[in-house]
């Protein structure tokens, strides 16, 4: 009795706030395909998507090489400051992408500690370096979350083995290290990803917004609602491609989680 | 407090852990549930404490019907063989529990968890965290916290399995004492024949899902009902069709009927007594058990070629 | 990690971290004061400043409170009890952790905005399922975001808790309630605090679920993240206090619930 009652309430709960909603939207959109269409395949549409997919290429890598070395440094290393290093890399997590976007505007703007940059012609707010610079801000944390527990539970008894067969640092790394965490890494990847397309708040402070140069994906359907004057299939339609590229992710998440918490 | 198991099955899926298994316990006696692992003596343990429902039969609890009752009311001690102490409590509020829960006057509480703490020697570890424990002393205070509510029956599941041997053995000793102080019905499964033959006066020898005999070491010894138990309990050898105890064999100068050749592989000695272990001709390895004085007439060495003949031998059905 | 790789490795982290995070940062804080503490305190005390604030931090606890429970609840079904599509729902849970915000909320409207389908027309009365402009939308849209956060650092809890202690106390003579309240909610709290405070974080400087959904009314739906949003081309300074001033009070939260988690797992350290 009382385990029906639990499950009617969590699986209610979810219909509520999650699986309606999604599944209104998806209605919705198929109510006006035509509209959506036009929406998603318009020039400037289209230019957002290739902005965002451009952005989270370069911030992915960036931040998987950090998340992989900063772990590394948290787990394995004696530097004395490491608690106070775990704690920068969870800063990103408790701020407001608001107060991220202004701190960038704040620290490359004209009057800024950076703001050199711009005195020599290299526009780095409301132009694409800022909106890189935000997007590697906000998704900075997620493969050094997974790689530090991963690196602490396997321990470094198999590097230790290699040492002592003749392997180098560097070899050590490469062929030990680096494997025993990769599922944690591809996890972290996946999240780190699906941050940098979901990206809004602080984007929309640096980029400017600028319809067909700074402006992202989520920015767009942002200014698809502004402009719907009534019919919000345009934006719904926007909005599900990316709501599918979130689901892709979902289906990553789902296939590697158990891969990763098996290593 | 007598306990009556009447005709208990139970599956799980595919698997029969038991078939029509009846057993009675005499209040106030130490009984084992002795078998290998999958023969369903840890089910019949949990039935009784009503962990786990019965697909038929019955229980019986000092004359009452049980069957239907929930864990809670049956007012049984339950001790697992990973300890499963409240981790986030110290020892004192453990094997307080009991009696928190039955809402008894604190100064009662009190009282009865500092005797209980003198009965098991942790009273120096009151307000320590299980985490902070060894084993030996976690199951100390589980067997603390069991009796605590003053149960009618104590229930033990492989208690000392997670121990070490020395460990294991003091346990033992401690349980058995501790059975003589507080003479409630006790009864513990184990898979360790050793064990069993050392603490309990009753012995119910289970094998897949059935019980194959009970009664008291001795009688288990001495006139084993199956081939099972005759295997099981205590060591035995084989001899073509029929089964002999260590000290049943001997070795003869003139061969009679009924007695083999065999190679002594190896000879040991042990304080008083000694052991010669054999491989005959055909058939499977032998071991006999003789006094020091005995081997040292018998003036045979390893190597050497014997006669081995059974003074008593069992066949079963 | 010794030698030189480790000083490298160290000195990178350092770099990375400064350039991308600290430096922002204390730009922003340095910013903040830039215009002396009297304008610092004007904006920040001003009653619409105030207002968003307030709201931001009582409807971020409140969506984490609510998940704390209903996040548990989930939990709990999820490890414990079975049925036909459970891994499904198991996957979907973290859809919030995948989903931009911006389509969070344009989610939410599909169904509870003005044109939502819920609606009940009996004549004389006319109820409709409408949260938009109100703070029914924010508590929605916050519910949904953080709904992830407490399910998925109470179920890996739930899974390694020994189940054996729970038939303990069964066998001892406790009810079911209070095996729960005694033995499971003692071990699980850390996991629940754990996640209650990622959400409440998470919560407290949302940005992309609320801006279509709530309107950013002052002083009815206006939270601090749109207050901020609203200055910065005005009121850049003004903006930057505001910011601190959450930044602040969130890690002040932050601390709180970890020291209370820290005393509540005292005996895992014993």
């Amino acid at each position: 009795m009382r385990k029906y009652l639990l499950r009617s309430t969590a699986l209610g709960y979810l219909l509520i706030i999650l699986i309606g909603p999604l599944a209104m939207m998806i209605w919705r959109t198929l109510g006006d395909l035509d509209g959506a269409w036009a929406a998603i395949t318009s020039h400037n549409t289209l230019l957002a998507f290739k902005l965002t997919l451009y952005v989270t290429a370069i911030a992915v890598p960036i931040n998987t090489v950090f998340g992989v070395i900063c772990g590394l440094v948290i787990v394995r290393s004696t530097f004395p400051g490491r608690g106070i290093l775990n704690a920068f890399v969870d800063l990103p997590l408790a701020l407001s992408p608001v107060i991220v976007g202004l701190s960038l505007v704040v620290l490359y703007g004209a009057n800024g500690w950076f703001g050199f940059f711009g005195d020599h012609g290299i526009r780095i707010l409301y132009a694409v370096p800022a909106i890189v610079l935000a997007t590697v801000f906000v998704s900075l944390p997620f493969v050094a979350r997974e790689v530090v527990p991963t690196l602490r539970e396997i321990g470094d008894e198999q590097e230790q083995a290699a040492r002592t067969l003749g392997a180098s640092g560097w070899q050590t790394f490469w062929k030990i290290t680096l494997p025993s965490i990769r599922w944690a890494v591809v996890y972290g990847v996946v999240l780190t990803a699906a941050r940098c397309i979901g990206e809004f708040g602080a984007v929309l402070v640096v980029s400017g917004n600028v319809e067909g140069k700074t402006q992202t994906a989520t920015l767009r359907v942002d200014d698809a609602y502004q402009f719907a004057y009534g019919n919000y299939a345009p934006a719904y339609g926007i909005a599900l491609v990316l709501a599918a590229m979130a689901v892709l992710v979902l289906v990553a998440m789902t296939l590697v989680k158990p891969r990763e918490e098996a290593a | 407090m007598s306990i009556i198991a009447r005709n208990i099955s139970k599956r799980f899926g595919d698997f029969t852990a038991l078939d029509d298994v009846s057993l009675e316990v005499e209040g106030g006696s130490l009984t084992a549930l002795l078998g290998p692992s999958g023969s369903g003596k840890s089910t019949l343990l949990r039935i009784i404490a009503g962990l786990e429902t019965p697909d038929g039969g019955e229980i019986e609890i000092s004359g009452q019907d049980a069957t239907a009752l929930r864990p809670q009311k049956r007012n049984v001690g339950f001790v697992f063989q990973h300890y499963a102490a409240f981790k986030h409590m110290t020892v004192r509020d453990n094997v307080a529990f009991g009696l928190t829960v039955r809402k008894r006057p604190r100064s009662e509480i009190r009282e009865r968890v500092a005797e209980l703490l003198r009965l098991v020697q942790l009273e120096a570890f009151a307000d320590r965290y299980p985490a902070q424990l060894s084993g030996g002393q976690r199951q100390r205070m589980a067997l603390a916290r069991a009796l605590a509510p003053d149960p009618h029956v104590l229930l033990l599941d492989e208690p000392f399995g997670a121990l070490d041997a020395r460990v294991r053995a003091e346990l033992r000793d401690w349980l058995r004492r501790l059975h003589e102080e507080v003479h409630v019905t006790t009864i513990f499964v184990t898979h360790d024949q050793a064990e069993a033959m050392d603490v309990a006066s009753q012995i119910a020898v289970m094998n897949h899902a059935r019980v194959e005999q009970v009664g008291s070491p001795t009688e288990l010894y001495d006139n084993p009902a199956t081939e099972f138990v005759m295997s099981f309990v205590g060591d035995a050898n084989r001899v073509g069709e029929a089964w002999v105890r260590p000290h049943e064999l001997e070795i003869v100068n003139l061969p009679t009927d009924g007695a083999v050749e065999a190679l002594i592989e190896r000879i040991t000695t042990y304080g008083f007594d000694a052991r010669i272990e054999l491989t005959p001709g055909e058939g499977e390895p032998l071991t006999i058990q003789l006094t020091r004085e005995r081997l040292e007439q018998l003036e045979v060495e390893q190597g050497q070629i014997v006669w081995v003949q059974a003074a008593a031998e069992r066949t079963f059905a | 990690m010794e030698g030189a790789g480790a000083a490298l490795s160290i000195g990178f982290v350092i770099t990375f971290l400064s350039v991308v995070v600290a430096l922002p940062i204390a730009a922003l804080v340095w910013f903040s004061a830039g215009s002396g503490f009297d304008a610092f305190w004007t904006v920040v005390s001003s009653p619409q400043a105030v207002a968003a604030l307030k709201l931001s931090l009582v409807m971020s606890a409140l969506a984490a409170l609510t998940n704390a429970v209903l996040g548990t609840i989930t939990a709990w079904v999820l490890v414990r009890d079975d049925f036909r599509g459970k891994s499904a729902v198991n996957a979907i849970i973290d859809l919030p952790f995948a989903l931009p915000t911006i389509v969070a909320g344009l989610v939410l409207i599909a169904l509870y905005g003005v044109q939502t389908p819920l609606q009940l027309d009996l004549g004389f009365v006319h109820f409709q399922a409408t949260i938009t402009f109100s703070r029914w939308a924010i508590y929605f849209a916050l519910l949904f975001v953080t709904l992830p956060f407490v399910v998925r650092t109470v179920q890996p809890v739930l899974i390694e808790l020994d189940t054996e202690m729970e038939e303990a106390a069964r066998s001892l003579g406790a009810g079911e309630f209070t095996v729960f309240r005694r033995v499971v909610l003692p071990n699980i709290l850390p996991g629940i605090l754990s996640g209650l405070t990622m959400a409440f974080a998470r919560a407290v400087g949302e940005v992309g679920s609320v801006i279509l959904i709530t309107g950013n009314l002052p002083y009815k739906t206006e939270l601090a993240s749109t207050f901020i949003l609203q200055r910065i081309d005005g009121d850049p300074h003004g903006a930057a206090a505001v910011s601190v001033v959450l930044l602040t009070i969130s890690f002040a939260v932050l601390l709180t619930v970890g020291a209370f988690r820290r005393h509540a797992t005292r005996h895992e350290r014993a």
